[in-house]
């Protein structure tokens, strides 16, 4: 294994949320008490996923200059939490669930199954930028398996046709709403 | 006062101090290691697991034995407490156990590092490691950066003890390091390339109980055991100015914090004597200190022996 | 056996996640009765009566902690729901808080009551948003009916409840992380003392709760602590939620009364109906994935051939040589085919993962388990190596901050002590371990 997870200083023009938000973000600053504020952290990393796709070193910086943290603080936490896409990815993240009640009824053949139908390994985008593969630790719906999680949505009980099904629904837009 | 007994050893302390420190009293072979813990930041210790130590009775109120050994540096102690440390075989059996874990991912690369010869996971390793490793698999690498411009940091020498962090937390106005992600694969970083520059980020390679954090101005320019530690000081608007400078011959190779026995940083009037990067870095000419005369170290690392002053006298006296 | 169901009883009416559906079904009579009738310390007196255990995995009394909790004057005091349901097996807590929130809602506020809490929260895993957003709505229901808020039915009392989600981490679920966490900072477990109930989130003195020990105080509080003692059995007092999955024929969450055999649970009609696609079973972990694997021979009888019954005290009976845990009811099943050194390495594989890498022997002990017990798995091992990962593990168990370790340690530990045949098999038959599995184990014959 070979990490190094130092970025070098490519992508650190300044960004902006949406009014929308930085409406949401307001609110759960306030719904702490005073001083309190960094406990609004993760939910804020979440909106800020939700928005941009992913969380940038940018964005870390700008939750920073929210909250009156040090940029580290929010590094260190948004590091720890396997959520967070901390590089690019597709349009929808495909996060499948592969611990051992997952296993013992087949989530290894999906995710196989997703990766020739994609032509795509685990940790990659497809070409149309359209889905990112991922493997995830109990995603907390065992009896329910094999299944993937996208934009927080469950989706339980996979077959190979439930998969083909849910990528063209995917493509087609059909959970871009709510 | 409370009464706590360590390896038979009867010690008073104050109500309020762990057991390492009620050792720390009495010195000497009961004392625990610690990687991790360091009295003169608060909020360190709990993690690396090596100050483990049997609690044969709870205290005189309640004398059940504690059921897991116990972190030493973060358990206080009761009146009437029982501790077994160097008399505990399952202390010993333990320690062995997280040396070994200290170790598995350890580059082992004490030939070519700088802190050798003043090394606490060398030392420990000498003391509770086996010869042979039983770790077949792939060691964990990362490259060494440059965080700032006098401060190498070799992640691969880490064992995440979070001492530094707490120097940048505790030292400095604005820390720019920290622990990035989780489990065997966390590291200490800046994230992006990020320049730890302030007048006391120097600390952090004092404090660094391994060769992650070392000083570049001195990187391969000697091994420790061919200079000679001096007591010096200067007058500092910074700092205490109160330094060891590491000399061969005339000329100053490195300077670093006063530590003790521990690897501390000293206590000199009432305050921790960290010293600052000026000192440390750029103060290299004999001229700039005075030299107060040798420094006593008190060391027991197997590199070390016979070294210097207290371990010389120490051979002559058993050669009597 | 009778089967009383106290938690899910009306999981089935449509509506139930609403306010009002919710109320007319009894809903909230537990606030009423506890806020209008009782003083706090009554409250907590019913809980200590009923001899509720924590359902979170640990089984600690629920009564006996709210006990600890510190009440220094003029520091306020918090009560945070444990909603971070992350242990392999275990999604029962969803199941709950999906389908009837009103029912955690309700329990906190009589909960908090109870403590003296004014600001209470629910701490969910992230990966559960919208289970976060279905709270939320019950939350603002609850604020509108005033049920939450000042002056909660105009009995002085005031409470603000809130909802906060994790980022992705099993290790948010041990209590001092998860305060770590819900400060908005890694989730590193802290050292104990100071417990949670001297100083807890932001330093003060709080009460953390899984989700279904707080839904539990409803049916407390309104029948009574007696009342709960009598259902179940003994010392595992009470109804239980088991979340069933593996290979079964019907897997999924169930209420069961604490007391019916483990064979009826997993053969019987009312629950998991025996083992899927017709095949036998081999292997059991009752309890989440961290407590000890059974197999077969041990899952419905105990070694000493009494029936094992779904309790804290019989799945533990044998202690680690022959029995597991009740756990926090994660009850996950293998079928006859299912290879053995494949899920211990992939439950390694997990504690490695989720490990917080904050103390050594778990930072490094999980992820070297996880390397030795891939190459047993790919036909890379040798015997060697079934020695070493007992050794690894001893020398993790006991020695962390935190439960993690011994989480990572008992599943390895276990799986060796009853399917060392089939470790060694993967060893000595690299080739032929790599094209089928093992199978069924043999008993071992009890010598006479």
């Amino acid at each position: 294994m070979k990490a190094n997870n130092n970025l070098s200083n490519i992508d650190q023009e300044p960004v902006s949320f949406s009014p929308e938000t930085m409406a949401k973000i307001s609110e759960l600053i306030a719904s702490f008490p005073e001083g309190k504020h960094k406990s609004a952290l993760i939910r804020i990393l979440h909106l800020v996923q939700t928005e941009k796709g992913w969380v940038s070193t940018p964005s870390m910086n700008k939750v920073a200059e929210i909250l009156n943290i040090e940029p580290i603080e929010v590094y260190e936490v948004a590091t720890f939490y396997t959520m967070f896409h901390l590089e690019p990815v597709g349009k929808y993240v495909f996060e499948v669930c592969h611990t051992g009640p997952c296993m013992l009824v087949g989530s290894d053949n999906i995710i196989d199954y997703i990766k020739n139908k994609l032509d795509i390994n685990v940790g990659e985008t497809t070409a149309d930028g359209y889905f990112t593969l991922k493997t995830a630790e109990c995603l907390g719906g065992c009896g329910y398996g094999p299944l993937l999680q996208c934009k927080y949505k469950f989706h339980e009980h996979l077959t190979k046709e439930r998969v083909d099904e849910l990528i063209s629904d995917y493509r087609a837009g059909k959970y871009d709403q709510n | 006062m409370i009464k706590v007994t360590i390896d038979d050893i009867e010690i008073e302390v104050e109500p309020g101090t762990s057991i390492l420190n009620a050792a720390r009293k009495a010195g000497g072979e009961i004392v625990p290691p610690a990687m991790c813990y360091y009295s003169k930041l608060p909020g360190t210790g709990g993690k690396c697991r090596t100050c483990l130590v049997e609690v044969a009775a709870g205290s005189t109120a309640d004398p059940r034995p504690m059921p897991k050994l116990v972190a030493s540096c973060s358990t206080l102690v009761m009146d009437g407490m029982i501790v077994k440390n160097k008399t505990s075989q399952r202390v010993h059996d333990n320690r062995g156990g997280v040396v070994e874990f200290l170790l598995i991912n350890h580059p082992l690369d004490c030939p070519v590092c700088d802190q050798a010869g003043e090394c606490h996971l060398q030392d420990l390793g000498y003391e509770h490691g086996s010869s042979k490793t039983r770790y077949e698999e792939e060691r964990r690498t990362f490259d060494p950066i440059d965080i700032g411009d006098k401060i190498k940091l070799h992640m691969n020498r880490c064992i995440l003890c979070y001492r530094c962090v707490e120097v940048a937390k505790q030292l400095t106005e604005k820390r720019v390091h920290g622990v990035l992600h989780r489990g065997d694969h966390a590291e200490i970083s800046t994230y992006i390339e990020n320049a730890i520059d302030n007048d006391f980020s120097g600390n952090m390679i004092d404090v660094c109980p391994v060769g992650a954090l070392t000083d570049k101005t001195f990187r391969f320019k000697s091994r420790v055991w061919f200079l000679k530690p001096m007591e010096a000081e200067r007058s500092c608007t910074k700092c205490s100015g109160k330094a060891v400078v590491w000399m061969f011959g005339k000329e100053i190779y490195r300077v670093t914090g006063r530590k003790d026995q521990y690897g501390e940083i000293e206590t000199i009037d009432d305050k921790t004597a960290w010293i600052c990067n000026e000192c440390r870095f750029e103060k290299k000419d004999a001229n700039d200190w005075n030299i107060l005369g040798p420094r006593t170290i008190n060391r027991h690392s197997v590199i070390s022996q016979g070294k210097y002053k207290t371990n010389m006298t120490r051979r002559i006296k058993k050669l009597d | 056996m009778k089967n009383r169901k106290l938690l899910l009883e009306n999981v089935h009416i449509p509506g139930i996640e609403t306010f009002d559906v919710y109320r007319k079904n009894g809903g909230y009579r537990s606030v009423e009765k506890a806020l209008k009738t009782m003083t706090p310390d009554e409250v907590v007196e019913e809980v200590k009566k009923s001899g509720l255990r924590g359902r979170g995995g640990a089984g600690f009394p629920t009564g006996l902690k709210w006990s600890f909790l510190a009440k220094p004057e003029g520091v306020p005091r918090y009560l945070v729901c444990n909603a971070d349901e992350s242990e392999p097996g275990t999604f029962k807590d969803r199941y709950l808080m999906e389908k009837v929130p009103h029912l955690l809602v309700e329990g906190m506020i009589t909960s908090s009551f109870a403590l003296g809490a004014n600001t209470s929260f629910i701490y969910i895993r992230g990966e559960f948003m919208y289970i976060l957003h279905i709270l939320e709505k019950a939350i603002a229901e609850a604020y509108a009916n005033g049920f939450l808020g000042k002056n909660i039915l105009g009995t002085g009392y005031d409470l603000d409840l809130k909802v906060a989600p994790g980022g992705g981490a099993y290790i948010c679920g041990e209590e001092t992380a998860l305060l770590e966490s819900l400060e908005g900072k890694r989730g590193n477990p802290r050292m104990k003392p100071p417990f949670p109930a001297v100083k807890g989130l932001w330093g003060c003195p709080t009460v953390v709760n899984n989700v279904e020990s707080i839904a539990a105080v409803v049916p407390i509080v309104n029948e009574g602590g007696d009342a709960y003692a009598q259902t179940g059995l003994g010392k595992s007092s009470g109804t239980k939620l088991i979340s069933a999955s593996g290979n079964l024929v019907r897997p999924g969450v169930y209420e069961i009364e604490m007391g019916i055999t483990v064979e009826e649970f997993i053969y019987g009609d009312d629950y998991c109906r025996g083992i899927a696609n017709g095949k036998k079973l081999k292997a059991c972990v009752p309890g989440g994935s961290s407590v000890p694997i059974l197999p077969h021979y041990l899952v419905t009888k105990t070694a000493a051939g009494e029936d094992r019954l779904m309790t804290y005290e019989s799945l533990a009976d044998g202690g680690f040589a022959s029995g597991s845990m009740l756990g926090s009811g994660g009850f996950i099943v293998f079928d006859e085919d299912q290879c053995i050194v494949r899920n211990t390495w992939n439950f390694a594989r997990f504690y490695a993962h989720e490990s917080c890498g904050q103390c050594s022997p778990c930072r490094e002990g999980t992820g070297w388990m996880e390397k030795v017990l891939n190459r047993l798995e790919h036909g890379q091992g040798n015997m060697r190596d079934i020695a070493l990962l007992e050794e690894i593990n001893k020398k993790i168990e006991g020695n962390t901050i935190c439960p993690l370790g011994d989480a990572a340690a008992w599943p390895v530990a276990a799986a060796i002590r009853h399917f060392r045949d089939e470790f060694e098999w993967h060893v000595n038959e690299r080739e032929i371990s790599q094209k089928r599995n093992y199978g069924l184990i043999t008993q071992p014959s009890v010598e006479a």
